[in-house]
């Protein structure tokens, strides 16, 4: 705000030296007089530079990575959408397919990559474990079975950690990722008897073969 | 000086035989305080026994004068006797002022005789201080809905704000004590920071009619006037204590005025409002509690000639909003709205959690007028607002306290406004206003700016005018302003290429980050309104009156720079930076008549406005989130026509019956399809029965019927659901039931001295705890409106 006034006086100060009657000059006394007076109404808003600080969404996760491990096989599910809020849709991809009847330990990673270094929210969500729980459900086609591999200090699942095990029957459907904050704690483990907030939900295309 | 002034007088009543006398001398007698006519005012010709006495109109005429210089004594019951000097040449017209000692403020004859028209053509409403004491507990928008044509736009029941004859937001203009409020009206979920206790009277002005408030008020004007202070030694106060069952809370409102015969005169008025949850007849609507405080002080001085006047004020509001209408994503929304209840229904509590809300507002200003005799009167102002919000989201992370909203915007205005009075059937009035803004959004809030940092810049002049015909009367107005924005702001870089304002906006680029971009966009605007109007007396009962007012608004920085995420609403909203102001022709015709039993008004209207700025859902964003809302500004030709019905029938002396009936319709003229959010057509009768006898007790009862809205446009979109592996149409549009309310209401006056007396008031709202959803209540898709709530007020006036 001081900056700005400044400015105003730089050129009210200027033009002065072009035009040097008297009147003209009591009026811009005046008009000083009464900037001063803005300025030092307004001046708790402040602008201290050129521009004013810029904010890095400390809100948004930009990253799922979902990695299934089984044996030397690891596959990874990415959902990455780093314009946030902003009009590009997510990009997801699946490094490949799952094998029938196999047990993968699966971790999931949130990230924040709008800031650098990315901030990993995983870690977030651990520490208020009770406050959250991931989700996974397969869809028609996909057969597998997910058991939570972490649990808050009520012991309730939070499913940063999870096994997921896959069936004999191969198939094609989709497997959807929820993180909820503050669901209901216990709850029967499907996503409409937990209620709470959605802060992520993607559904990956998997293939069972 | 007294002697030689009868001496003078004498004199030249003798050198006056000589010359032909018969001229005539006229004019109006009137009160200075509020330009009301004085009648049965006596005027006499110092040094004659001629007197003679002003008629129902406050006009008085002295026959068969000569060419001369006489000294008139003018009195009157409620006024100081003063002399006053008129030369008579050829016949003379003189409007003469006196100085009207009001007798008492208890008084409500004078208050509602004290009111004075703001536009004599356009169609207009009072809201009286009987009114606004029944609201005491509640809202601005709360009293205003008992207005015909006046309805609100709500977040739940404590955010209220009003909406004029369909329109709301930025077109809502209001001015309190001459100040034009500041308080980032343009979200739909800010309310007026206003404390409906320090009102006096409010008016409304259905249209753009009070061009010397503003040439951008679309949808109307709201005046808040203070009580009247009468210019006396007297020392008067009142206080109102309310309480009421649902949200086990109340409030209590004290005002106290103390002023001296010499004119000066000191006032202060605090308010107190603590709710806990309030209530849907089936459940508890949890974290809906609130809790407010708001003081005002004054002091002034008074004089006949001029006076100045200083005050502050602070309004400061914290409520919590309706727990489960936070909601995350698309998906989460249609759940919710396929849920008959709310997710998150907890035991009532005072406790106020997040999401909620934290306002304040405050204004001081100096005013001071200056009165020329039998010409006018001047009056200039400052003012200085800061009005700052804070809007806590729940964060991931839970222990994070911070806002995720935090704005201050500053104001500094002023104004010198001229109004002519010395001819009583002419009204002029000529003024000039300036404004600056700076607007700060604090970036300690670590989420990206719903709003940028702005200056503004406004500068207004206008002249508007009225002239009685006999039978008719004239009126017609001007003004031009001009507005200057000048925003910093940060954008999203893949949102600024999407809208292509790399292409149309790239004078505007600063500077270029990773994947934000800062620019500097500067907006000026040129506004141009008037009106027009004319009003005919048929006869003493009936007056029809005809208005035309062109208005102009400039986009507000919310249809300007939207771009991302509300969480509150969690949708995503995006502005536009290349709207240009809409323009408004409205005309509204008034139809009233008026005898002792029976009072009806009808008043139609039709409004065009160009380049309407709306928002509305245009479809769903993919994020990481899933899927949400898209909500877009657009512009588009709007029509809106309808029609408000007062009917105020006194069957007998004790029996009252009363009715109104307003209807509006919306129309988006470009895609030839309803427009979104006008409010339903809906009437409220009422019958009261007085009984002066037994303590003035009155018995009310009022229905309240809301029709369902069956015009709005289908904005419906599809959401996958994981869980049933389904899409599924979540239903954003459909208008909900109309609804039937009942309310009851009681009163009845004790006298505890000479000066004092207590009014109880028992009043049940919802009497059959209906259960209802209304259409322009943002919560109708997560929960019940209010349930029963009976309230007893106590006012004791001393």
């Amino acid at each position: 705000m001081f900056y700005y006034n400044l400015k105003l006086i730089i050129k009210i100060t200027l033009s002065r030296k072009r035009n040097n009657t008297q009147t003209m000059k009591n009026f811009r006394n005046y008009t000083l007089i009464a900037l001063t007076a803005i300025s030092l109404a307004a001046c708790s808003s402040d602008d201290d530079g050129d521009i004013p600080e810029i904010i890095n969404e400390e809100e948004v996760i930009t990253t799922l990575n979902l990695t299934l491990q089984s044996g030397a096989e690891t596959i990874v599910l990415t959902s990455q959408d780093l314009d946030g809020d902003g009009p590009n849709a997510p990009t997801i991809t699946v490094s490949g397919n799952l094998d029938v009847s196999t047990v993968y330990n699966g971790t999931v990673e949130f990230l924040n990559e709008t800031e650098s270094p990315a901030e990993d929210i995983t870690e977030e969500v651990e520490e208020e474990a009770d406050e959250h729980q991931v989700f996974y459900t397969p869809s028609a086609g996909v057969d597998a079975a997910i058991a939570y591999g972490n649990f808050d200090s009520d012991n309730n699942p939070l499913g940063t950690v999870v096994t997921l095990t896959t069936g004999a029957t191969a198939g094609t459907g989709t497997l959807t990722v929820t993180l909820r904050h503050e669901p209901t704690k216990p709850n029967d483990g499907t996503l409409s008897d937990a209620g709470g907030e959605t802060d992520i939900q993607v559904t990956f295309p998997v293939t069972v073969e | 000086m007294k002697f030689y002034l009868w001496l003078s007088i004498a004199l030249l009543s003798i050198t006056a035989t000589a010359q032909e006398c018969s001229y005539t001398l006229s004019g109006y007698i009137i009160d200075l305080h509020d330009n009301e006519v004085l009648q049965e005012a006596t005027i006499i010709i110092v040094g004659s026994e001629r007197s003679v006495t002003t008629d129902a109109q406050g006009k008085y005429v002295i026959t068969d004068l000569c060419e001369d210089q006489y000294t008139l004594q003018v009195s009157h019951p409620a006024c100081e006797t003063q002399l006053v000097k008129v030369t008579v040449s050829g016949n003379t017209t003189r409007t003469i002022n006196m100085e009207h000692h009001l007798e008492s403020l208890g008084d409500v004859e004078i208050v509602a005789h004290a009111h004075k028209s703001k536009s004599r053509t356009a169609t207009e409403s009072v809201v009286d201080h009987n009114l606004l004491e029944n609201n005491s507990a509640a809202s601005l928008g709360d009293a205003l809905k008992n207005l015909s044509g006046v309805t609100s736009l709500n977040t739940g029941n404590s955010v209220v704000k009003p909406v004029i004859q369909g329109l709301h937001s930025s077109r809502v203009v209001l001015i309190t004590e001459g100040t034009r409020l500041q308080d980032q009206e343009w979200g739909v979920e800010h309310a007026p920071n206003i404390d409906v206790n320090a009102a006096g009277e409010v008016t409304v002005i259905k249209g753009a009619a009070g061009l010397q408030y503003g040439g951008d008020a679309i949808g109307g004007t709201i005046i808040i006037e203070p009580e009247q202070v009468p210019v006396k030694d007297t020392l008067f106060g009142r206080t109102i204590i309310t309480g009421a069952t649902n949200g086990r809370g109340g409030s209590i409102t004290t005002s106290l005025i103390k002023s001296y015969n010499n004119g000066w005169y000191g006032g202060i008025n605090g308010t107190l409002k603590r709710f806990g949850d309030f209530e849907a007849p089936d459940y508890v609507l949890s974290n809906t509690a609130l809790y407010e405080r708001d003081l005002s002080v004054r002091i002034g001085v008074n004089k006949y000639r001029y006076g100045v006047e200083a005050s502050y004020s602070i309004f400061d509001k914290e409520s919590g909003i309706l727990r489960s209408s936070h909601v995350g994503n698309a998906a989460d929304l249609s759940v919710a709205i396929n849920s008959q209840e709310p997710f998150v229904v907890e035991p009532f509590t005072y406790d106020i959690n997040a999401p909620r809300q934290e306002v304040k507002h405050q204004i001081a200003k100096l005013k001071s007028f200056y009165r020329f005799d039998n010409f006018g009167k001047l009056s200039a102002q400052v003012d200085y607002q800061r009005n700052n919000r804070l809007e806590f989201d729940i964060r991931r992370d839970s222990d994070d306290l911070r806002p995720s909203i935090d704005l201050q915007l500053e104001t500094i205005g002023g104004k010198i406004d001229f109004d002519y009075t010395a001819d009583n059937t002419i009204t002029a009035k000529v003024g000039i206003s300036g404004r600056y803004q700076d607007h700060f959004p604090d970036p300690v809030t670590g989420v990206r700016r719903l709003i940028p940092d702005y200056q503004g810049y406004d500068f207004g002049i206008y002249a508007l005018g009225s002239k009685d015909f006999g039978m008719w009367t004239i009126e017609a107005g001007a003004r031009y302003d001009y507005n200057r924005i000048n925003a910093e702001k940060f954008y999203i870089t893949s949102l600024w290429e999407a809208r292509e304002y790399d292409v149309n906006f790239a004078q505007f680029v600063v500077e270029e980050f990773e994947n934000q971009i800062f620019v500097k966009p500067e907006f000026e605007y040129h506004n141009f309104s008037a009106t027009a109007g004319a009003s005919y007396e048929v006869n003493d009962a009936t007056t029809v009156s005809l208005n035309y007012a062109l208005a102009s608004r400039s986009p507000n920085v919310s249809e300007l720079f939207s771009d991302g995420l509300h969480q509150s609403a969690a949708r995503l909203e995006l502005g536009d930076l290349s709207f240009n102001q809409e323009v408004a022709n409205k005309i509204s015709l008034n139809f009233t008549r008026s005898t002792d039993t029976w009072s009806f008004t009808i008043a139609p209207f039709a409004n065009f406005i160009e380049d309407f700025i709306l928002i509305e859902p245009t479809g769903v964003q993919q994020t990481l989130r899933g899927s949400f809302p898209v909500w877009e500004y657009r512009q588009t030709q709007a029509r809106l026509l309808g029609f408000d019905i007062d009917n105020n029938v006194q069957v007998t002396d004790r029996f009252e019956f009363s009715n109104q009936f307003s209807l509006v319709k919306g129309k988006d003229v470009t895609f030839d399809r309803a427009l979104i959010n006008v409010p339903s057509a809906s009437t409220r009768n009422s019958v009261t029965y007085t009984m002066p006898s037994v303590n003035n007790l009155k018995l009310s009862l009022e229905s309240n019927y809301v029709f369902r809205q069956n015009e709005f446009p289908d904005t419906n979109f599809d959401v996958f659901l994981p869980e049933t592996n389904t899409t599924e149409l979540v239903d954003i549009s459909t208008p909900p039931d109309a609804y039937h309310l009942l309310n009851f209401r009681s009163s009845i006056d004790f006298a505890i001295n000479d000066k004092s007396n207590l009014n109880v008031g028992l009043m049940v709202n919802n009497l059959f705890d209906t259960s209802y959803r209304e259409y322009l209540n943002r919560q109708r898709y997560f929960a019940d409106d209010l349930g029963r709530n009976v309230l007893l007020q106590l006012k004791i006036n001393y």
